[in-house]
């Protein structure tokens, strides 16, 4: 494979695109809604409207809007249609440019959220989702000819390692999976360290149990992980990669498999890609569901074989990793901005976001609001902006108490400051943290001791046992949460239940115990009357 | 015939399932490290990993039968015990709890007798708790017998069952 036939490529599947096509979303909520049976329809009543051959039916990933799915596009015009059910099928045909005079079937009406009317859209910045909607997951010529594997042969065949790990630098890019570390500085640091083998991880364990980002890119444009990581691969000198999958994302391991298989027959991954000297393999390794499996030594530890132990660091994975090779771990969301930032430079995306939060940032809006669904936004924007305009508040009426963000590890912000700016340091003034990009909508219903204590269970559940202040701690932090809960707890009970959240969070050995208290300390900072307001003969709320 | 480190593809039954697990080991090259790979796949054969399997992967990968256990056990995918001739998948991640899963897990504890985690006397329905399917943007959702239905209510969700102990699908 050479630019020639890369372009080659391209060419042949942008003269297909010329035509309309209907484009289906497959993936994720709207497969649960039977989106595939919608598409096979779709492609019945094009067949019976005689339009075989003119008009496409194709199957794409993520549109973003899930609760309003199953989801159908036409384009070139990008009328979206949705809660689309097989019997529209007919209707939506009848409803096409050309169709217009000819009354076969009853038309249907487009959806009131167009993408180019709809702060759900018109709000967004699309980079890691830039293809997600649009593209066939499943095939990698239309990856190629959005662009796709342009970067990685201009990395391969223009630049050396160095150059390109300053253009990570450059553009500001931190880690998207919940930290926010300098994601150049960390390769530089792989990249230093001598060992003639070195292994590199892509981290897609997606553990924040309300986050669906990675499993949407996953599915949606498998592709961009994988040229993200041979970009990585080639700046920081390693030539094998693991992809880590929760095991309950079937999709997304299938589309990843299946984009393996390709990328490998077109030459892109393996040896010499490009004609270069640069080989690159990737394997999948399908985690069993276990939250902390996502920390990255315990993640490593699964990969060998093992129960999924965290172990203290120094020394961290850039040192001593996976089978004690230096090792390169980012999440999924910071991959799949690698190939965009190559191909536009890092001026570019460093104009994008806050002084110190540069990109976007996809979440995963879900909970009491009306749109649910994926959106990704320049770093910067307010919750305000995120959860009234964009998802058009809270359905039937009801008011917005908080947003979490960061699931077991985060906390809960109060409606009175919607108007923070999301960045990493922002949340985590107001004693939450990016996280991975969940975030959920709590109303007046939610009761926030419950919130608390429905994490704090999680973390008691999900705590793997090697250290104790994790171990015992969340027991006890869950138990004084459940006496609350009960009203039967007294003022000294919430001084204990600080003490210990303060305990667990300064002695524990990984990230999972040090941030289990979080959501109580923040819970009880924003909302303490909620806690008072639980235990018996106290009047001074 | 004794399973042996050296006959580790041979299995006494003749049971066809043990060959094609030989055979993933085989694949691995009989790497350690392929355990979790290799664990899997048993459960997909097997449905459930029984003790006598866990010896037979203990056997094939060189690893002591404790290590084999305690990973096993470590990771919730994997279960010890015989599921029901149905499951049914409650989802209680974050999403799908503030939109009432709890009352959904309540009212199919209440309606099938069972507590989750566990399956009906008669061997027909397992009730599972799940941390998020990634499916939050139709919470509440559960899984039905490998279905993933979004949007659910305590009414659809015990006539979605129904039908599947009813019409096995
Ligand atoms: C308990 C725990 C769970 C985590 N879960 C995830 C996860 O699901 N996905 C992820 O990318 N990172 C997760 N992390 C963070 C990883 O340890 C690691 O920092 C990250 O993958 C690094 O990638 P990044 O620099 O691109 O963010 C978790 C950390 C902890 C302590
Ligand atoms: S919380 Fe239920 S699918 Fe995510």
């Amino acid at each position: 494979m050479d630019l020639k036939e890369l372009k080659a490529i391209a060419t042949r599947e942008h003269q297909k695109q010329d035509k309309t096509c209907i484009r289906c979303c497959t993936v994720g909520g709207c497969l649960s809604a039977n989106g595939l049976a919608v598409k096979e329809n779709l492609e019945e009543a094009i067949n019976e409207a005689g339009l075989g051959g003119k008009v496409d039916v194709s199957g794409v990933g993520c549109m973003g809007l899930c609760s309003k799915g199953p989801l159908v596009r036409v384009d070139p015009t990008g009328t979206l249609y949705d809660r689309v059910t097989p019997d529209n099928a007919w209707g939506i045909v009848a409803s096409l440019p050309k169709q217009m005079d000819r009354q076969s079937s009853p038309r249907i009406m487009p959806s009131q959220y167009q993408p180019n009317n709809h702060p759900f859209f018109t709000r967004q910045l699309k980079i890691v989702l830039e293809n997600s909607g649009k593209i066939d997951p499943e095939r990698i010529e239309e990856y190629i000819a959005a662009d796709g594997y342009q970067g990685l042969y201009r990395v391969l065949r223009e630049m050396n390692p160095e150059s390109v790990i300053e253009t990570i630098s450059r553009s500001g890019l931190r880690g998207r999976g919940g930290g926010g570390y300098p994601t150049g500085l960390k390769w530089e640091t792989v990249a230093k360290a001598q060992s003639d083998r070195k292994f590199i991880i892509c981290n897609a364990d997606e553990g924040d149990p309300g986050a669906f980002m990675d499993r949407s890119v996953l599915e949606s444009d498998p592709h961009r992980i994988l040229e993200g990581m041979a970009i990585a691969a080639y700046a920081v000198g390693a030539s094998q990669g693991y992809i880590y999958v929760r095991g309950e994302y079937p999709v997304a391991i299938n589309h990843l498999q299946k984009a393996i298989r390709q990328a490998k027959r077109l030459g892109l991954l393996g040896s010499q890609i490009f004609e270069s000297p640069f080989d690159f393999k990737i394997e999948l390794r399908i985690g069993a569901g276990a939250f902390v499996c996502g920390e990255e030594t315990a993640l490593m530890a699964s990969i060998e074989g093992k129960r999924g132990i965290p172990h203290p660091r120094p020394p961290y994975p850039a040192e001593s990793g996976l089978w004690g090779y230096p090792t390169l771990i980012n999440n999924v969301e910071t991959f799949a901005n690698v190939p965009t930032i190559i191909r536009k430079g890092s001026d570019w995306f460093s104009q994008i976001g806050t002084e110190k939060s540069k990109g976007t940032k996809v979440f995963s809006l879900a909970g009491k609001v009306c749109n649910t669904g994926l959106i990704e936004v320049p770093m910067g924007t307010t919750l305000q902006q995120i959860v009234q305009e964009m998802g058009d508040g809270v359905p039937d009426g009801g008011q917005a108490k908080a947003v979490q963000t960061g699931g077991p590890s985060g906390g809960c912000i109060p409606t009175k400051m919607f108007d923070t700016p999301v960045d990493y340091e922002s949340l985590s003034k107001l004693g939450s943290i990016m996280g991975s990009g969940g975030a959920i909508v709590m109303d007046e219903t939610t009761n926030m001791v419950d919130v608390a204590r429905f994490f704090m269970e999680f973390c008691m559940d999900e705590s793997c046992g090697k250290c104790i202040p994790c171990r015992a701690g969340t027991v006890q932090l869950y138990q004084l949460l459940t006496k609350i809960r009960e009203g039967k707890s007294s003022l000294a009970d919430l001084e204990k239940l600080e003490a210990l959240c303060d305990m667990v969070k300064q002695t524990s050995l990984c990230g999972l115990g040090r941030s289990a208290p979080n959501p109580v300390i923040s819970t009880l900072h924003h909302f303490r009357g909620e806690y008072l307001a639980l235990i018996p003969n106290h009047h001074s709320v | 015939m004794p399973i042996t480190q050296k006959n580790p593809q041979t299995h006494p039954s003749s049971d066809k399932r043990f060959r094609m697990l030989a055979a993933t080991m085989k694949r691995y090259q009989y790497a350690s490290d392929a355990l979790i790979e290799v664990l899997h796949q048993a459960q997909e054969l097997f449905g459930y990993l029984e003790e006598d399997l866990l010896l037979y992967i203990a056997h094939g990968l060189k690893l002591p039968p404790s290590r084999v256990y305690g990973v096993a056990t470590f990771y919730h995918f994997f279960s010890l015990k015989q599921k029901g001739a149905h499951t049914c998948v409650v989802c209680m991640g974050t999403a799908c709890y503030v939109k009432g899963a709890a009352n959904l897990l309540t009212t199919l504890e209440q309606q099938y007798q069972v507590q989750a985690g566990d399956t009906t006397s008669n061997n027909q329905l397992s009730l599972v708790t799940a941390r998020c399917l990634g499916a939050c943007g139709i919470a509440p959702a559960v899984v039905v017998d490998g279905n993933v239905e979004g949007h659910q209510t305590a009414e659809s969700v015990i006539h979605r069952v129904e039908e599947c102990l009813h019409h096995g699908s």
